[in-house]
């Protein structure tokens, strides 16, 4: 055993970005679930982001365009769950998960000619003298734009559910449409914005994995990370900075076993790699004893008429 | 009345007419366990695949199935698969072993062919490579390259074949350089790019300037080429477009002699089960090019290694080895019987940790 070997400095910088896909995934999906939508098909928005954002990163040679693109593409996938789920009335959970599968297929045909292809780098932000505060600078200084906007988004989310009309209504839409119909607010509309951003904040997070994480393409590459997200959003209790200290959590323990495996440390292996589920559920559940329950209307299809 | 019967009867001939086309074609069922695109593993059972549907042309038709989860819902595939009238099937992972057998076990007229496992029946055969053959090679490139001493090593799951390698690749590494020191990684998974880049990502942080691999994407091969000076080797596939470096050279499963040959005795009705374990020798592992970035007196010594494997005048496990407790396996000039090497459920002396159970 050799901790020593382990560098504390690039362990947290290290799992600041394994956890930021998962940021993205979760916060957009907690949005939509807000709204009163149940999408299944987070995977699916993922991996088309993925695809998206590397295509465009390499044809144009800007990271910053490809991230731009892979929202597009996760909201673009996410309109045919809108449509299906808003305008024909579709089931959700079948439609989230043929959302997945179609996505998969998807990115595994665009994605076809750009196997083995390295994406242009997204530089670190240059953060001046702050970068070489001893300790501080290297873990909180030394990162690409794309993690701090993870973590903006989080904080712009809970403030604006917490704090704004927006957000108010967002909510009234979630816990009862028919309330909210009744005051005249546009539900399916309001619904379908919400999986917009969902699905805009999916394709980011794909893109972070295939352009910053791995940086490569490979077909099915997100390998159910945004299961994973669903997840957190449960164990989260649908509150964001919970969501994000899950993620932080989760991305922590699988960054921390893998090092004290590297390290050999005399903790049996299997405990180690189960890790990162049984201790963030746990700590989730145990944070979620407040009994914050689902919006009401989660998952339930809503008609003018009915 | 007399209509309806004659159309009855026509749609029966009609139908009994198909089925008898379709008799004429072998149909040929694959089971992967990534995707095709993983650029490793599955790849390359793919490329096989596509190597029968050449060979056979319409005399065959091939079905597949990606991204199979190891274990209970293999077994459904498996049966659909048997179901729709396949006549031979690949069931292309470790994990697969157990629903082959049963699924086997309700279709006695279908073939099975199972990858990496030791289970047959009067249906199923087993086919492997000697990848160890290969990790030799690798191990040898590794020791002799690294300047740090740390050799990562990123495991996929502790089974027999993936201790092989990691123990052949360490004996070959510690014999051109005694100071290594490999330090495994266990992924617990064959496809997860995400997590294979963080596990080399972790290896480097560590110290290590050489990443092995025994999972099947090509994600640590981009986690070595961001971080520098580090080199890899392909796994299952060539990977030649993370050449020069940090790809230096790899390990190439060629399934597709073994597949059109199996298919083959099926059409001829010759088939058997058997078990089959080839190496360097016979072609079923191929040993990529080995790039420039390898010392030019390194790479003449790695493939006079290949040569002398390939032609049987050596062989990886030749003693005098000792287990990692220190008792004695292989007495000097003894090498490893088959049966052992495949349920191979040590490390030798040397390396550190413990294999998960």
């Amino acid at each position: 055993m050799d901790l020593s070997a382990i560098n504390p400095l690039l362990f947290v910088a290290g799992f600041l970005v394994a956890a930021t896909p998962l940021i993205f995934a979760a916060i957009g999906e907690l949005v939509v679930e807000k709204s009163g939508v149940l999408n299944l098909g987070v995977e699916g928005m993922m991996i088309t982001g993925a695809i998206c954002g590397f295509a465009t990163a390499v044809e144009t040679g800007s990271p910053l365009l490809g991230f731009a693109a892979a929202a597009v593409g996760g909201a673009a996938l996410s309109l045919l769950f809108a449509f299906l789920t808003q305008v024909t009335l579709a089931n959700q959970v079948a439609s989230g998960l043929s959302l997945t599968l179609f996505g998969l297929g998807l990115s595994a045909l665009i994605g076809q000619s750009y196997v083995g292809i390295k994406p242009p780098r997204l530089g670190d932000i240059d953060f001046g003298p702050l970068a070489d505060i001893p300790v501080i600078g290297p873990i909180l200084f030394t990162h690409d734009i794309i993690l701090y906007l993870g973590i903006a988004l989080v904080a712009g989310v809970w403030a604006v559910l917490k704090f704004t009309r927006a957000g108010l209504i967002l909510r009234a839409v979630g816990e009862s449409h028919d309330a909210a119909h009744a005051l005249g607010y546009k539900v399916k509309r309001i619904r379908t914005a919400a999986i917009l951003f969902g699905g805009a904040c999916a394709g980011l997070g794909g893109a972070y994995i295939s352009l910053i994480r791995v940086p490569q393409w490979t077909e099915g590459m997100t390998a159910g990370i945004g299961w994973i997200a669903l997840a957190l959003v449960v164990f989260a209790s649908w509150k964001p900075w919970r969501a994000l200290l899950g993620a932080y959590l989760f991305g922590g323990i699988t960054q921390l076993q893998l090092n004290l495996q590297g390290a050999g440390v005399a903790i049996p292996v299997e405990y180690l790699a189960m890790s990162p589920y049984i201790i963030t559920i746990i700590v989730l559940v145990v944070l979620s004893a407040d009994k914050s329950a689902a919006p009401a209307s989660l998952g339930r299809t809503f008609h003018a008429s009915n | 009345m007399k209509l309806t019967t004659l159309m009855t009867s026509a749609a029966m001939v009609l139908g009994l007419a198909t089925g008898a086309m379709a008799q004429d074609k072998t149909k040929v069922g694959f089971v992967f366990v990534g995707p095709v695109g993983d650029g490793g593993w599955t790849y390359e059972h793919n490329q096989g695949r596509l190597a029968v549907e050449e060979e056979f042309g319409d005399k065959v038709e091939t079905v597949f199935v990606e991204s199979v989860a190891e274990g209970p819902d293999s077994e459904r595939v498996m049966t659909q698969m048997a179901l729709d009238g396949a006549d031979l099937i690949f069931t292309t992972s470790f994990g697969y072993m157990d629903p082959t057998i049963n699924v086997a076990k309700k279709f006695p007229d279908v073939k099975f062919e199972h990858a990496t496992g030791y289970k047959r029946a009067d249906n199923v055969s087993t086919y492997s490579a000697r990848f160890y053959e290969g990790r030799a090679i690798q191990g040898h490139i590794a020791g002799s390259m690294t300047e740090s001493n740390i050799i990562g090593y990123i495991g996929s799951f502790p089974i027999p074949e993936v201790i092989r390698g990691i123990n052949s690749a360490y004996i070959h590494a510690k014999k051109v350089n005694p100071d290594v020191q490999f330090k495994i990684v266990w992924a617990y998974t064959w496809f997860d790019p995400a997590k294979e880049a963080d596990a080399a990502k972790v290896l480097i942080e560590q110290g290590a300037d050489v990443v092995l691999q025994h999972t099947d994407s090509t994600a640590p091969q981009a986690a070595a080429q961001e971080a520098g000076n580090v080199i890899t080797f392909g796994q299952a596939s060539d990977m030649a477009q993370y050449g020069p470096k940090p790809r230096v050279s790899s390990i190439i499963d060629d399934w597709a002699p073994y597949y059109i040959e199996r298919v083959k005795a099926v059409m001829d009705g010759t088939w058997e089960s058997t078990d089959t374990w080839d190496g360097i020798g016979p072609g079923m592992v191929g040993i990529g090019e080995i790039s420039d970035a390898v010392p030019a007196n390194v790479k003449e010594e790695a493939l006079a290694l290949k040569d002398k494997i390939a032609s049987g005048e050596y062989h990886p496990f030749t003693g005098p080895i000792n287990k990692q407790d220190g008792s004695a396996w292989l007495a000097e000039g003894e090498t490893a019987d088959d049966g052992t090497l495949a349920g191979m459920n040590f490390y030798v002396e040397g390396i550190e940790g413990s294999i998960p159970e």
